[in-house]
């Protein structure tokens, strides 16, 4: 017979230990790896687990009992459990915990572990694997998820002692929650989860390579007040970072001592009211123009906890030309990676600012603040110029940016707002008023469809747990990506996570489509989606699809065989009378299917790889593009008549 | 800025001794790390140090300040890194391995045996129609040499990644305090 491999071929199993070490560890209560893992996560205070049982991961399952101290929620689709473990996170403040088996299981949460990557969402991922002797065996069921995920986890194990159970959980939670959050995977070979060990708590971690930087050192903050006190044109760039570090506190306190408006990236939307009136909203790719123009034409810009995607700079060259930089992110690889910082300051985001404010205003009382009036004046007219607006589709529909709007109207004021991805999640981005922190889930780095409806559902749970239930979940998705997750439905019934979800449905996959509008030449190649051509009187018949004409899927039919609530609107009397409807429901979910403008777009625009300079406000305008367009107050440039035009 | 690929006909030559926890699997995650950020290397070589607990990685690689910063901090971002030198060549002794077979027979080989004695090599293989030689130095000493042996006819290379260590008292693992790797 031939031997399988040699533990040592396979890059992640140590090595026998040369000679036996085998140290006598007998303190603590003694139990199998799987009840050690159990008790761990017990220990670490985890309260919900979300997961899919498998062959490898079964001593696991069986040692999760109904009096274990956590609530498992089980979905779906593995991949489901990671986005339900990403939307818990980010809605939470928690570390999100997920437990799935080997092989395919695993492979399967390979998405949710870069989506969570991407996003710096704080998650533990537990996959089984299997058996020591079995490895490097192509054994059924196997795969090398550690070595398949080292491009997109902050930190992995591979698990091979029973023993080291309750350290390396230690290790994992710690490591996902703290510096910059991210991903960690535990995969835990059979041989750990049966073997036995002596379980004791707390642990001692040994992590002699991880410090991450929390507080600024050196002179970085004085030279940062400086450059404050020499700005006339700043601008706070707001990212996701501020989020995680849940500085809200901190940038409305610096917004306010400086003055300088405002702008906060697609994950950091809600991190200061929408309604304050330094805030922009949304720059680059998507952004308003104020936003846009802001950042363009600045001359001092703070990044914080943001990290210059491609997605807010556009053409990278072009970006921000005037503006010296002051760079504040906790993770060192962020600063200069694609823009360099004038000054760079690596640390926790609300530590850095609670030093740095009291320095600008230490700078302020000695020479009084910068005249920000001109700025203001410059930025005031973007503003009013160029306000968020839509199109009205030419065909009847509803136009999908007023539905957003009427949900936002009707809405809870504490309600969680999910999205998938795609033009949904930009208009609801736009046209959402984000007045809480925390109360926004999108997947932004990684762009994941299919996110929306397990992280709407994770954000329930989180809600129930946490917020006495008192957050309401919306979710805002396309019939495209509800399509890619729509089985977690069965999970959202079953478990009890009343998510309502608003399908703003255009039969396409709509972005794709935009795309293929701009710029592929109306070729709208393998983006129809037949699943919302249907009009008002096709369904006439008591909501049935007359003369065997038939959506496919009927998502009122759907959601109806899930065990939820489905309704369906054409008319605008219809929408408010479904929304109404829906926010009453909270014993199930509830879907909605509103039926959309097909050739609705996504506007403002700066096309992929152009500068921010030539964004296009609407088709024809570009209310950036020239110098010096806007700066001048008396300048009434052609753009803004076509503005005026297009609003008329 | 990103000046991807790392490394252009210009860039200078860079030592990078990197310490590691030695534990398995990370070779692969650094590895990945080059090759996911389109860094090339020039060589690598692994080995273990004074320390059970530390391996000691060096890197040369031929790549702009700019992008070297940047995988340095990645690198630094793995949490099996303990500790990243950019080793500047003044205060650095560096040193390669290399076996070659050279051709040489009765006619030939008085005039390859001269060439090891000129360099101060040593042969470690003869046959009637070949020798091996051992040689260690400093890349450019070997690459002359090689250059006057290609004359005989090389038949087979091979070379060892570049080995650094710096000149004076200290080591770079005193600054790695705390760490009591075992059994992971």
């Amino acid at each position: 017979m031939v031997l399988p491999t040699p533990l040592q071929a396979f890059s992640s199993v140590p090595k026998a230990a040369a000679g036996t070490d085998k140290q006598t560890i007998a303190d603590g209560e003694k139990m199998t790896g799987a009840e050690a893992l159990v008790r761990s996560l017990e220990d670490l205070g985890v309260q919900d687990v979300f997961g899919i049982p498998g062959g490898a991961i079964l001593p696991v399952y069986h040692a999760i009992k109904d009096d274990s101290k956590f609530r498992f929620l089980l979905m779906r689709h593995e991949q489901a459990a990671g986005h339900a473990a990403e939307g818990y996170a980010v809605a939470t403040g928690r570390v999100g915990v997920c437990i799935v088996t080997s092989g395919p299981g695993a492979t399967n949460m390979l998405t949710p572990i870069a989506d969570a990557n991407m996003d710096s969402v704080p998650m533990v991922v537990i996959t089984g694997q299997v058996g020591t002797d079995a490895i490097g065996t192509d054994a059924f069921q196997e795969a090398d998820i550690v070595g398949a995920t080292y491009p997109v986890v902050k930190h992995s194990y591979l698990v091979t002692d029973a023993q080291d159970i309750p350290r390396v959980l230690t290790e994992a939670y710690y490591i996902a929650n703290s510096g910059r959050p991210g991903p960690v995977l535990v995969d835990l070979t059979k041989t750990a989860q049966v073997g036995e060990m002596y379980y004791s708590w707390p642990q001692r971690m040994i992590l002699p390579g991880y410090n991450p930087t929390m507080k600024a050192h050196g002179r970085v903050l004085t030279d940062a007040a400086r450059l404050f006190e020499r700005s006339y044109r700043p601008v706070l760039y707001v990212g996701g970072g501020a989020v995680r570090s849940d500085a809200r506190k901190q940038v409305e306190k610096l917004a306010e001592v400086t003055g300088a408006p405002v702008v906060t990236t697609l994950p950091a939307r809600g991190i200061i009211p929408d309604s304050h009136p330094q805030n922009l909203g949304m720059p680059g790719m998507h952004g308003t123009i104020a936003a846009t123009g802001a950042i363009q034409r600045s001359d001092l810009l703070v990044a914080i906890g943001a990290r210059f995607d491609d997605r807010v700079t556009g053409k990278l060259d072009a970006f921000a030309p005037t503006a010296r930089v002051i760079h504040i992110d906790i993770d060192p690889a962020e600063i200069g990676k694609n823009r360099v910082a004038d000054v760079p300051i690596v640390g926790d985001v609300a530590t850095v600012l609670d030093d740095l404010i009291p320095q600008i205003e230490k700078l302020q009382a000695e020479h009084g603040k910068p005249d920000l009036k001109p700025w203001w004046a410059a930025i005031d007219r973007w503003r009013n110029k160029y306000p968020m607006t839509y199109a009205e589709p030419t065909d009847g529909t509803l136009a999908p940016q007023w539905v957003v709007q009427q949900l936002g109207k009707y809405a809870d004021p504490s309600t969680i707002w999910v999205t998938d991805v795609g033009q949904h999640q930009m208009w609801a981005s736009q046209f959402l008023n984000f007045e809480n922190a925390h109360s926004w889930l999108s997947s932004s780095g990684l762009g994941t469809m299919g996110f929306g409806l397990p992280a709407a559902i994770g954000a329930s749970i989180g809600a129930q747990r946490f917020f006495d239930d008192k957050k309401p979940v919306w979710l805002i998705d396309g019939d495209g990506s509800f399509q890619m997750t729509s089985e977690e439905m069965t999970a959202a019934f079953l478990e009890h996570a009343p998510v309502k979800i608003a399908i703003l449905n255009n039969s396409a996959l709509g972005m794709v489509r935009q795309w293929q509008t701009l710029f592929y030449d109306h070729h709208y190649s393998a983006t129809n989606l037949h699943d919302g051509d249907g009009k008002a009187e096709d369904y006439a018949n008591d909501g049935q699809p007359t003369d065997g004409f038939f959506d496919v899927p009927d998502f009122v039919k759907l959601a109806e065989a899930y065990g939820c609530v489905g309704m369906r609107a054409f008319t605008k009397e219809q929408a408010v009378e479904c929304i109404r409807k829906a926010n009453e429901i909270n014993d199930r979910p509830v879907l909605i299917d509103f039926r959309v403008w097909k050739d609705a777009m996504v506007w403002p625009m700066v096309a992929a790889g152009e500068s921010n300079n030539n964004v296009v406000y609407m088709p024809g305008i570009q209310p950036l593009k020239g110098h010096n367009a806007d700066m001048d107050p008396d300048e009434d440039t052609d753009g803004a008549d076509a503005a005026a035009d297009a609003e008329n | 800025m990103a000046l991807y690929p790392a490394s252009r006909p210009t860039s200078q030559r860079h030592t990078l001794s990197v310490l590691v926890e030695n534990r398995p699997g990370v070779l692969s995650r650094i590895a990945g790390l080059f090759a996911r950020r389109a860094f090339n290397i020039n060589s690598l070589s692994v080995s273990p140090t004074e320390r059970p607990d530390i391996s000691r990685i060096t890197v040369t690689a031929d790549v702009e300040d700019v992008p070297l910063e940047q995988i340095i901090k990645q690198l630094n971002k793995l949490l099996h890194v303990l500790k990243i030198v950019d080793l500047d060549d003044e205060n650095t002794v560096n040193r390669e391995l290399v076996l070659v077979k050279v051709a040489a027979d009765a006619k030939t080989r008085s005039d390859v045996l001269e060439i090891v004695q000129t360099f101060r090599v040593r042969v470690v293989d003869m046959h009637p129609e070949s020798l091996v030689i051992e040689a260690t130095g400093a890349g450019a000493k070997l690459d002359s040499m090689l250059a006057l042996l290609e004359d005989y006819g090389i038949i087979e290379i091979v070379r060892s990644g570049s080995v650094a260590l710096t000149r004076g008292p200290k080591a770079l693992s005193e600054k790695v305090i705390g760490s009591e790797i075992k059994g992971r």
